[in-house]
């Protein structure tokens, strides 16, 4: 049976953080039920396309899920396994939720297990309480570990931890304050970013529009100490037992995420709620990013069916975000044709700059990206669109 | 037409110094004799390009013919001539003002007479001009019309205690204007029973018309069928039409005779054949001699255009064909560049010339252009006794094989308050300008005199001056010749690499300085490679100053989930497209606008 992924997008945040630019807002609880509902509808309404697939990973992303209740999730919980056929046997489907410390209970937390949640990921973002303030979180770091000890009692034994570097006014060692204290916890999955200023979030006006230059925004760390960090963030995390197997992505061996991965190694996933994006057989779509249009009719829009050229690029510039890299073999399998023979020159001159790495065992040949070809992956991956 | 009487005819013009209100004025005169309704009205009807508009300024020579019902009840025909207000256009306007009789000089009320207002009275006496003054702008607050007057009186010489005080703006006092242009403007003379004798002041090229020609007939008449010779270029055509100018448009009437200002259409193919300055006469009943002060025009102003998009090439050949089928005055010959590909050298009259030709060939021909920095005509002797006019700088001969250089030198005048004397003194002197004396004008402005290398204010001079006396100093020059100079050429190196669009020449003095800004301008212009790229300018080989461009550290999408991946393929593919739009010079891309904005060295900032 082929595998399907599933992607539930809960758009409601108590407050925007001052550099997120994902699809969220502020809402009410009358919104949120309103929005539940038309959520259940729009899985029951697509599962007949999916009748030939097997679900083995659900993520519940946000804005924040945890703002649901412990029996709306059970209530959307319940609408996929009615209509989808989910992976049982040995291994269970992982099922993971976003949770943001502030915004949930013991209770609550032990009734997302009860819907079926078995893993979470927990947004905490430093453990300083200044960083966590010019971010614009909502919680303190002892906030944070409440959630943390609720969570552990609750009985969730594979959870993530997300941070975030070069914050205003950061130095690499307030950097391996967060890391040391996160680590200490001993999680199964460490998500460390590197803060991006994106267009649209308050972050942007202040530090690329250079709108305000007061004391209130420090200024970010420059290019060097954010590789400082970047490069600090490996080696620590080596230490703890964590290995790096994606760009900003770090995990105890065996628990690194199903869901994600899936994203860079081009497989299957269906994204239900307000703003979200599926990729099934090489068709791309996503959902309306209005609330209005999402809660009245789940409107689908912005359809395109993927050309060879670009399932390619896209194997290439998603598949060299994973530390293996890609597979040579792999992309014979799934394009008929050596890789060599559509990417031979770029990837000749991308090692010769040192920038990828080859590697060739028994029944497997990849390339990877050297270290210094992380620090500039926009560079590399760019290489690999074709004209 | 041929009912005409000559003395209710009057052929003038308008000086003044830019922003004092000639196109004001000049709409104003159009709209009180009746032309125009003051709905019609577009702000300056004479300046058609919207260039012209936009900038507040005249590009071209423009005429036109309006009726006035003056106050003793006769009908008078006046002839504006609307001259160019720049620098760059000097012979322009003196071809323009010798087809006038008369000239109304405005002066505004608050700022008082200033460095044009001079060179342009001055220009128009030299043509036997009667010129009266007018004060404008009466009624801002800080007007001060009697103080005028007397400046008028004391530095030009001219009557002004009955000059009208107005307000072109608001239409105060026009009608005083127009009625002493009828007394003090005299009528044309001249006899139509003489051989044809017409000075051309402009020429136009229109696709259905061929090239329309401006014209003040000096004596006789021409009409249709008349056979006509331009005496300087020597071509020859039969008219097929001639008219006078209306507002925007040219009315056609059967002959055209002395003392008249109209135009002569001919099936003439070329502006080139009907040069500014020539004189029309009739091929079978020549006049003795052509009117005096033709003079062939040269470009002073160099630069190299090359297409953004090199594939963009032949659309930029035609669009320069198509500009100087109106413009005599532009010249181009192809080149290639190492760095740039094909291209072309073009030759201005000055750098507002040029601004507004790369301006018309972006926004009328849709091209991107890159623009090398722009040059002076050097004069080469070389020790096998040969001498090269250099236009461009990978054209220089290596230094020994090189006597010695000249280069173009300018009288220039700056009118500046007393204030700013110290601080336009020293920037003539950074300049490498010769003092050659100061007037005061009155007790707080003074007229300075310098002797100017013409590759020197070429760049930002005027920008220079303008910031360095708060916008109060006014400028006028004129080509002196060429003298002797200790000149070098400038090199950049990207990456050790020589980029021959970025070589300039400059004087030996002032190299060290050029060389290091051009260094930090570069190293803010290229992005970031994946190694060090060093930028070293250089003389003749040896280096003077470097900037290193660091390696790239970092280029990294932190994160990128399902939601994401179109968003970010976006990302890639316009860093790719970036790179696409570079200049590859060995193996540096370096930005179009990293050639342009060298252009641009400000001295202070």
């Amino acid at each position: 049976m082929k595998k399907l992924g599933i992607y539930i997008h809960i758009p409601f945040c108590v407050r925007k953080c001052f550099y997120c630019d994902f699809l969220s807002a502020p809402s009410d609880e009358e919104t949120r039920e309103r929005y539940v509902k038309s959520l259940c509808r729009e899985i029951k309404q697509e599962a007949r396309a999916y009748e030939q697939y097997q679900v083995d990973t659900i993520f519940f992303g946000g804005g924040t899920p945890s703002l649901l209740t412990a029996e709306q999730i059970q209530r959307i919980m319940d609408t996929v396994r009615g209509n989808y056929s989910l992976q049982s046997g040995k291994e269970e489907p992982e099922i993971t939720m976003e949770v943001n410390p502030g915004t949930v209970t013991f209770e609550k937390l032990c009734g997302y297990k009860k819907a079926g949640i078995n893993r979470l990921s927990i947004g905490l973002q430093s453990v300083r309480d200044e960083e966590l303030k010019a971010l614009g979180r909502i919680h303190t770091f002892e906030e944070f570990k409440d959630t943390w000890n609720f969570a552990r009692k609750a009985g969730f034994s594979n959870i993530n931890v997300d941070l975030m570097s070069a914050l205003p006014g950061q130095s690499v060692e307030n950097w391996r304050e967060s890391l040391e204290k996160a680590a200490a916890l001993g999680p199964e999955h460490i998500s460390a970013y590197s803060l991006i200023v994106e267009e649209g979030t308050l972050f942007f006006d202040w530090y690329e529009e250079k709108t305000v230059t007061d004391e209130a925004h420090p200024p970010l760390p420059d290019e060097d100490k954010e590789r400082e960090m970047y490069k600090l963030t490996e080696e620590f995390l080596k230490q703890y037992g964590y290995h790096r197997y994606e760009i900003s992505n770090y995990a105890k061996e065996g628990k690194e995420c199903r869901h994600n991965r899936r994203y860079w190694q081009r497989e299957n996933y269906a994204g239900f709620g307000l703003g979200a994006a599926s990729m099934v057989e090489n068709v791309r779509w996503s959902n309306t990013r209005n609330l209005q249009q999402y809660l009245e009719a789940n409107r689908k829009e912005d359809r395109q069916v993927l050309s060879e050229k670009e399932q390619m690029e896209e194997f290439m510039f998603l598949g060299l975000r994973l530390t293996k890299g890609v597979s040579t073999q792999n992309f014979y399998r799934q394009f008929g044709k050596e890789i060599e023979s559509v990417y031979g020159q770029v990837l000749t001159e991308l090692m010769e700059e040192k920038l990828l790495l080859k590697t060739e065992e028994a029944e497997e040949t990849r390339y990877f990206l050297s270290p210094y070809g992380t620090d500039v992956s926009n560079y590399c991956m760019a290489q690999f669109l074709l004209d | 037409m041929a009912g005409i009487d000559q003395s209710k005819i009057r052929n003038f013009c308008i000086v003044a110094h830019i922003d004092h209100g000639k196109s004001t004025l000049a709409d104003r005169i159009i709209e009180k004799t009746g032309l125009l309704t003051s709905r019609e009205m577009q702000e300056q009807v004479l300046d058609n390009m919207d260039l012209e508009r936009e900038r507040g300024i005249t590009i071209k020579a423009q005429a036109v013919r309006t009726v006035y019902r003056a106050k003793d009840g006769e009908e008078y025909i006046f002839n504006l001539i609307d001259t160019p207000g720049h620098v760059d256009f000097n012979y322009e306007v003196s071809r323009a003002l010798a087809a006038c009789d008369g000239a109304i000089l405005v002066v505004d009320a608050a700022q008082g007479i200033e460095a044009q207002t001079l060179a342009n009275v001055y220009l128009a006496l030299d043509h036997d001009l009667e010129v009266f003054p007018v004060i404008n702008k009466i009624d801002l607050p800080s007007a001060e019309p009697e103080r005028v007057m007397e400046e008028i009186e004391d530095v030009i010489g001219l009557e002004a205690h009955d000059a009208p005080l107005i307000s072109a703006k608001n239409g105060i006092g026009i009608e005083d204007v127009l009625e002493k242009v009828i007394e003090k403007i005299p009528a044309p003379s001249g006899s139509r029973d003489n051989p044809l004798q017409a000075l051309i002041f402009d020429s136009l090229y229109d696709s259905y018309k061929g090239v329309i020609v401006f014209c003040r007939i000096m004596e006789g008449t021409v009409s249709k069928g008349t056979p006509i010779k331009m005496m300087a270029t020597g071509a020859k055509a039969e008219v097929v039409e001639v008219g006078y100018f209306g507002a925007g448009q040219f009315i056609p009437c059967d002959e055209l005779s002395a003392g008249m200002v109209g135009y002569i259409t001919a099936s003439i193919k070329n502006v080139k054949d009907t040069a500014v300055g020539d004189t029309v006469t009739n091929a079978e009943h020549p006049c003795e001699k052509p009117l005096p002060g033709y003079k062939k025009v040269n470009p002073m102003v160099y630069c190299g255009l090359y297409p953004a998009d090199g594939s963009k090439y032949p659309d930029l050949r035609d669009a320069l064909e198509k500009l100087q089928l109106n413009d005599a005055s532009l010249f181009y010959e192809p080149e290639t560049s190492v760095a740039l590909g094909f291209g072309f050298r073009c030759g201005f009259l000055g750098l507002l010339h040029l601004e507004i030709i790369q301006e018309r060939l972006e926004r009328e021909y849709n091209l991107d252009l890159v623009t090398t920095a722009p040059g002076v005509i050097y004069k080469v002797h070389k020790t096998n006794g040969e001498v090269i006019d250099l236009t461009n700088p990978s054209n220089m001969p290596e230094p020994t094989e090189i006597e010695y250089m000249e280069e173009p030198v300018v009288n220039a005048e700056i009118m500046v308050t007393t204030e700013f004397i110290g601080s336009i003194m020293e920037l003539c002197q950074e300049r490498r300008g010769r003092y050659l004396g100061m007037e005061y004008m009155e007790e707080t402005r003074a007229l300075l005199k310098y002797e100017l290398p013409l590759n020197e204010i070429i760049y930002d001079f005027f920008d220079a001056l303008k910031s360095r006396s708060r916008g109060y100093a006014s400028f006028d020059y004129d080509l002196k010749g060429y003298e002797q100079s200790e000149l070098v050429k400038l090199d950049i190196l990207i990456n050790k690499e020589e980029v021959d669009a970025l070589s300039f020449i400059v004087h030996k003095d002032s190299a060290y300085e050029r060389g290091r800004k051009m260094c930090e301008k570069l190293k803010d212009e290229i992005p970031r490679h994946l190694f060090e790229i060093p930028i070293q300018a250089a003389v003749g080989g040896k280096i003077i100053a470097r900037e290193t461009v660091k390696a790239m550290r970092k280029d990294v999408l932190a994160k990128c989930y399902g939601g994401d991946i179109t968003r970010k393929k976006k990302l890639l593919e316009k860093q790719k497209e970036g790179k696409k739009r570079m200049r590859q010079i060995g193996n540096v891309e370096i930005p179009q606008k990293a050639f342009m904005s060298v252009l641009k060295l400000d001295d202070r900032k």
